[in-house]
């Protein structure tokens, strides 16, 4: 086909659109950009241009016990968290999609409010709870609170999907002689598997970097967010910047994964 | 039939949602081995009766008996029968070779068996070498193929279509037509075959049954059901034909003659029709003639209005003194074409037309 020739006014527009396309991208990612870079600055108090490139800050981390441990117990809070969000989301998920019972559309709304709710309703919210029945705050509130949301993710990543599986599969599996467990271990969860696994990608993200539950729900033991928090508070040392450029690396990887998970069986 | 052992049985079986019924008192029985189509059009049950035999749906009431053992209360995976779906509802994460094999490994079928009998299948079905295949990889034809050899790999006692040539290009839906009927035949399964397709009911079936809203009109052989239609409703939905409304005068050795609106008296098969019913006369445009001059006084006479040429036959559009149109369809080359303005008188065999009071 013949590219027709563009006017003036036409190359002026496609110009502007693509110059705010790379202002929000600045917008987002600039920042970002900016930590990185300072991650490798020599120099303690980072400023412009970059004094000189260093690892030492990354080495840092690896001595700081304080910080390796808060990284341990965001490991430990959001691998549990997933863990339990992937059986609770997921069967929600095929209860919801599979039954018509009464209060169904209001169970669904109850379970994805948790992500719609501000994090200090929901973190308020649970500290009175584990006030009035006397529990101490600890990492195990913790989990809890993540739980919460990370089960919402997977709940609604897995409903989406089993909302495209044509309910033929099942019913061709129960044709075929599978009964109700064989059909569900051979047919519906392949169909599902990779919702559930990019579900609990994302959830494990969120729970990763989660702060303002946290906050309220914490006990002696921080996880890396709440540790970072602290210590921007007493002061800030270029330490920050490496760990904060990992966590960046780590949910970048995640959330691809989880991306690249859903497109799989789109 | 009544020699032939009976594969599926429906004892007044009923579905409903909430008040409306989808399936409402059907009954009707199939042979062994025999071709059974359910044709009508959509919303008319066909698929929901279907299902009912298939365990996907249970009855509000009435029974269902495969080989004779009442199996209403019975899951799909439990009763003997296989189905063919139509948007074929292959496993997309699986092989061809482990869609087909599913079943037999369902049911622990051992494994050299089991590969036996996957490929006896799909050789049934002339797919031989497709086995490493995923169904997205394959043409809708070759996944058509593939549901049915699914399905007959557990070789069922009934084989259930669910209106399974539809998302086919009409060379293949009627070369797939011959096969499925050939299968029939060879391998001695009752088919249960959905469409709305008549044509296809027509060209494939031992007997028709035909549903509207929830219920069997009638049920026959082909010709039965093209010739002697019991109702407007088949006589309309089969075919083509002349719905003439008229009322009885004379009944005599089966039958009627029938005043038509227009003033003429025609003959038909009576049916059930006594005197002075108000009734309706169906009559194929292909068996109508053009009477010869002074051949007689009785027929219809009228104006053709319109005449198109359709290369086997000749189409006329008869205009009646009423206002009412008949449409008669006449072999071409048979006889001198008339030209659109001509006066003619349509008469018909007694045989050729049907009596309907419902």
């Amino acid at each position: 086909m013949m590219q027709a020739p563009l006017s003036p006014a036409d190359r002026l527009g496609r110009g502007a659109v693509a110059a705010a396309g790379v202002l929000v991208y600045l917008f987002l990612y600039l920042p970002l950009v900016i930590l990185v870079l300072f991650s490798f600055d020599t120099s303690t108090i980072n400023g412009w241009p970059i004094a000189g490139w260093t690892l030492s800050w990354y080495q840092k981390i690896g001595l700081d016990d304080a910080l390796l441990a808060a990284l341990r117990n965001s490991l430990t809070v959001g691998l549990e968290a997933v863990s339990i969000a992937v059986v609770l989301g997921t069967l929600a998920a095929l209860a919801i999609h599979r039954y018509r019972f009464p209060g169904r559309e209001v169970f669904l709304f109850m379970a994805t409010l948790p992500i719609v709710l501000p994090g200090v309703v929901t973190g308020i919210a649970m500290l009175l709870f584990f006030h009035f029945f006397n529990i101490d705050l600890s990492l195990t509130t913790v989990l809890i609170g993540h739980a919460t949301f990370c089960i919402v993710v997977v709940l609604n990543n897995v409903l989406a999907r089993l909302v495209r599986v044509p309910k033929e599969l099942a019913e061709a599996a129960g044709d075929l002689g599978a009964n109700a467990l064989q059909t569900f271990w051979h047919v519906t969860l392949p169909s599902i598997r990779t919702a559930v696994l990019s579900g609990a990608l994302l959830a494990f993200t969120l729970s990763f970097d989660e702060v303002v539950v946290t906050f309220f729900l914490t006990g002696r033991d921080n996880t890396l967010p709440m540790e970072i928090w602290g210590r921007l508070r007493i002061g800030f040392t270029p330490e920050l910047n490496a760990i904060a450029s990992l966590v960046i690396a780590v949910s970048v990887v995640l959330v691809i994964a989880s991306q690249a998970a859903l497109r799989e069986q789109a | 039939m009544s020699n032939v052992p009976v594969s599926i049985e429906l004892r007044h079986v009923a579905r409903h949602y909430g008040h409306v019924a989808a399936v409402n008192d059907v009954s009707l029985s199939v042979g062994r081995g025999e071709f059974l189509t359910l044709l009508g059009p959509s919303g008319c049950g066909k698929t929901t009766t279907l299902r009912l035999i298939a365990g996907f749906e249970t009855p509000s009431s009435g029974e269902v008996l495969i080989e004779g053992r009442a199996v209403q209360h019975l899951p799909a995976y439990k009763r003997p029968v296989n189905t063919v779906f139509q948007n074929y509802a292959l496993f997309p994460h699986m092989t061809v070779h482990d869609n087909v094999a599913f079943g037999l490994r369902m049911k622990r079928v051992p494994s050299d068996e089991r590969r036996r009998r996957v490929s006896e299948a799909l050789s049934m079905v002339r797919l031989e070498g497709m086995e490493r295949r995923k169904p997205a990889q394959l043409s809708g034809g070759q996944q058509q193929r593939v549901a049915l050899a699914r399905a007959l790999a557990n070789r069922p006692s009934v084989l259930l279509l669910d209106e399974p040539l539809g998302a086919l290009d009409l060379k293949l839906r009627r070369a797939m037509q011959i096969e499925l009927r050939t299968l029939n035949r060879e391998v001695g399964i009752t088919f249960i075959y959905v469409t709305h397709d008549q044509e296809e009911a027509l060209a494939m079936s031992d007997r028709i049954a035909v549903m509207s809203q929830g219920s069997v009109l009638q049920i026959g052989r082909a010709e039965e059901i093209y010739e002697r239609p019991t109702s407007r409703f088949v006589a309309d939905f089969i075919g083509e034909t002349n719905l003439i409304a008229g009322r009885v005068v004379s009944v005599a050795d089966g039958v009627a003659g029938v005043h038509l609106h227009g003033g003429q008296v025609m003959q038909a098969q009576a049916g059930g029709a006594g005197r002075e019913a108000e009734v309706t006369v169906a009559v194929r445009p292909e068996r109508i003639r053009f009477a010869g001059p002074g051949e007689t006084t009785e027929g219809l006479e009228g104006i053709i209005a319109e005449a198109v040429y359709l290369g086997a036959a000749i189409q006329y559009v008869v205009q009646l003194p009423d206002g009412s149109s008949v449409t008669v369809r006449r072999p071409a080359g048979d006889e001198a074409p008339r030209a659109a303005g001509a006066a003619v008188r349509l008469t018909w065999d007694p045989r050729a037309a049907t009596v309907l009071t419902s």
